[in-house]
């Protein structure tokens, strides 16, 4: 198994992790990252929207632009150390200007609202700025692996598209140089890999096969796997013994909930099937989880699963 | 397990049986509203606009079109306006896209009318342009300057802008049906943009008019009455600054903007006004969405504070995605001795239980923002949107009465 993942995690260096609101992609993108440890590879997760989903699942401090250590590394079982950090475009924007020799002028550019301004006047540039700062931390030696955390409610598309648009506005100056870098990086699939994350449910199937032919073709990028999350199991039929159990009314409530399970468990067995016609890429399957919090349990847990599923995919990765 | 809950309200049970849904219309668990709630109706029936806000995949344009089929169900002219580009919301009501402009859905049994539409951000955005230029000609300057094309679009707050134009269009104008002009609509049920921050959508209207009010902007448009040398050396500075980062033809095509707006500031600050006004009326409802998901739940409840903190009313909660209580069950905690390794279908319906219940629990951190007002749960359906008949399902449980 060991061979296969690290096979998988040398293929490219930045995992982002995409997908429409509610799919999971916060749990998938903290699992993928811790999964890359368990290999010893030392690994980033990087928040681009300073949501607190990535620290109340490891149970640490809300994340900051400074990295800080969301699971220590362990020798004895051979981890790597996993450190969290957020990369959000204001802070991207005051480090560019920095690099750039303008930081001089990053407090006059904020308290008159300039800042607002360019971001009107060249949409896109915040996204850039934040791949930017991406594309510098997978280029440096620091990390092994990288994984990013997009932004939710169906953005990925148009943060990733940043740098083409960008490209296209932009005629020349430094902007034009940061987004033909990114651009770069992002169709280099020995650098990057898109993983998707979707329920088996009907739109988020749907959004999915369109976000995956859209960032195939209009930004080149490469797509990896296909996390499917929030899977049930097949139902067990209710025994004779279990049925002797029961009163009257509450067999009539157990079989009503057995037959929900049953529609839910085959609803997404047809969404899975019609997902891999329209979407040929391995799918990674995850269970649903038992609450509605994820802890730092849950995601050790779902990193090895995730890891089983990985192994067991097919040589297509 | 042991508390007393209502009876299950499965998808089934919806379809076959609604009138035993409205006898639990007003069941009280650990002092929330559950199911629905008679004053669903009364909400429904006196606003005259609903917003739906909540976090990107909780349902909000769902649940935006059944609060419209529900008024229309109700006799009401409804109509609902999307943000998203919801080629599946067209597809369930039967259209073969959705514009601009309101297009009718066939409702053959409702005694009212439900009408769709989808926010075209860059043609609202003309739309404004040419109403408040004083001509032709400026308006034209405007509209194709490649600024202008640039933050018209779906970009930077301007969407939640334009939402608002819109709502107040539609509100206070004959609806434009194509060519054909019809009273205003009775309710318009929107889906707001999926922003971080509810305030996005109530600042925006006053975004753009800061913007035209931005003291560089005003030094910028400074070169129209005598060049660029009457700027402070600060603002030269500066602006030079802005030239090596974002190239000089960026900041050429805002500035010849910015000067072709000259003299609309005033009209669209009033505009920016009035649309408060309008947000902020009694008969204007702002309904929070979620599901059972931690993140949902926590951003419900920032949004909830943003808006009473912006004197905007919360007018209730919609649940999506809960999962729905059988009852009566067994006692099946793991340590009864009914729940063995024995016994793998309770166990699975047990899960399903503890499921259910940890649904409720996740929603009590918006009772503080609630204060009493009502809660509607939407039960997790094992199949997706897909028609009129589902979107009917949705309405049958948000006006069980």
């Amino acid at each position: 198994m060991t061979g296969k993942l690290n096979g998988f995690f040398a293929s490219s260096k930045l995992f982002i992790v995409a997908g429409k609101g509610g799919v999971g992609k916060t749990t998938v993108a903290s699992s993928l990252a811790r999964l890359a440890t368990t290999c010893g590879l030392r690994t980033l997760l990087i928040d681009v929207e300073r949501k607190h989903g990535i620290a109340k699942a490891f149970g640490v401090d809300p994340l900051t632009y400074e990295e800080s250590p969301l699971i220590a590394a362990d020798p004895a079982q051979r981890t790597a150390e996993l450190v969290g950090r957020t990369i959000t475009p204001d802070d991207a924007l005051v480090e560019w200007l920095g690099d750039h020799g303008l930081r001089r002028l990053g407090d006059r550019m904020v308290s008159t609202g300039l800042v607002d301004i360019i971001a009107t006047a060249t949409p896109g540039i915040r996204d850039l700025l934040v791949l930017g700062k991406v594309k510098q931390l997978v280029t440096e030696d620091s990390y092994d692996v990288v994984v990013l955390d997009t932004p939710g409610s169906g953005h990925a598309i148009s943060f990733l598209r940043s740098p083409l648009g960008l490209a296209e506005a932009v005629r020349s100056g430094p902007i034009r140089r940061q987004s033909n870098e990114v651009l770069g990086m992002l169709q280099d699939p020995l650098r990057t890999r898109i993983v998707l994350v979707t329920l088996a449910e009907e739109t988020p199937v749907n959004e999915l096969v369109e976000t995956a032919y859209q960032l195939e073709e209009t930004v080149g990028v490469a797509l990896g796997p296909v996390v499917v999350n929030a899977l049930v199991e097949p139902v067990p039929a209710l025994t004779d013994f279990e049925g002797s159990l029961l009163s009257v009314r509450e067999r009539r409530a157990v079989e009503k909930a057995l037959a929900f399970e049953t529609a839910r468990y085959q609803h997404q067995m047809f969404q899975r099937q019609r997902l891999a016609t329209v979407l040929p890429l391995p799918q990674l399957r995850l269970p649903e989880q038992p609450g509605v919090t994820i802890d730092r349990a849950a995601i050790v847990a779902l990193a090895e699963t995730l890891g089983h599923e990985l192994a067991s995919a097919g040589p297509s990765l | 397990m042991a508390r007393r809950k209502p009876p299950a309200r499965s998808k089934e049970a919806v379809a076959t049986a609604p009138a035993t849904a409205t006898a639990a219309a007003t069941t009280v668990d650990r002092g929330m509203r559950v199911r629905t709630d008679p004053r669903f109706g009364d909400l429904i029936r006196d606003s005259r606009i609903i917003l739906c806000c909540g976090t990107g995949g909780v349902g909000k344009t769902t649940t935006a079109a059944a609060i419209a089929l529900a008024a229309a169900n109700g006799g009401k002219r409804a109509a609902v306006v999307t943000i998203d580009p919801a080629k599946r919301l067209a597809d369930a009501l039967g259209l073969q896209g959705l514009t601009n402009h309101p297009v009718e859905v066939a409702l053959p049994d409702a005694p009212g009318e439900l009408w769709a539409l989808m926010l075209d951000t860059k043609a609202t955005f003309d739309d404004l342009v040419r109403r408040h230029a004083p001509s032709t000609e400026q308006a034209d300057r405007i509209l194709t300057n490649s600024f202008y094309r640039n933050i018209s679009g779906a970009l930077g707050g301007t969407q939640e802008y334009m939402a608002t134009e819109k709502l107040y269009e539609l509100v206070n104008e004959p609806v434009d049906a194509g060519g054909d002009a019809l009273p205003p609509f009775d309710l318009i049920v929107v889906d707001t943009p999926p922003t971080r921050n509810a305030l996005d959508f109530v600042s925006a209207p006053e975004r753009l008019t800061r913007l035209l009010d931005n003291r560089v902007f005003r030094a910028l448009m400074a070169p129209a009455r005598g060049g660029l040398r009457v700027m402070g050396a600060a603002s030269q500075l500066v602006l030079r600054a802005v030239g090596r980062v974002i190239g000089g033809d960026v900041l050429s095509d805002a500035v010849a903007f910015f000067q072709s707006f000259e003299g609309m500031e005033a009209g669209f600050r009033e505009r920016a006004q009035e649309v408060l006004v309008l947000l902020r009326a009694p008969s204007t409802s702002w309904l929070l969405v979620t599901t059972p998901r931690q993140e949902a739940v926590e951003e419900a409840v920032f949004f909830g504070q943003e808006l009473v903190v912006h004197r905007l009313r919360v007018a209730g909660l919609i649940a999506n995605r809960m999962y729905p209580e059988f009852t009566p069950l067994p006692d099946l905690t793991p340590d009864s001795r009914r729940t063995t390794a024995h016994t793998p279908a309770l166990a699975r319906v047990h899960r399903g239980a503890v499921l259910a219940a940890s649904h409720r629990e996740a929603l009590q951190p918006l009772e503080a923002v609630l204060d009493g007002r009502p809660v509607a749960f939407i039960p997790l359906a094992d199949q997706d949107l897909s028609d009129l008949a589902a979107l009917q399902l949705i309405a049958d449980v948000l006006i069980a009465s």
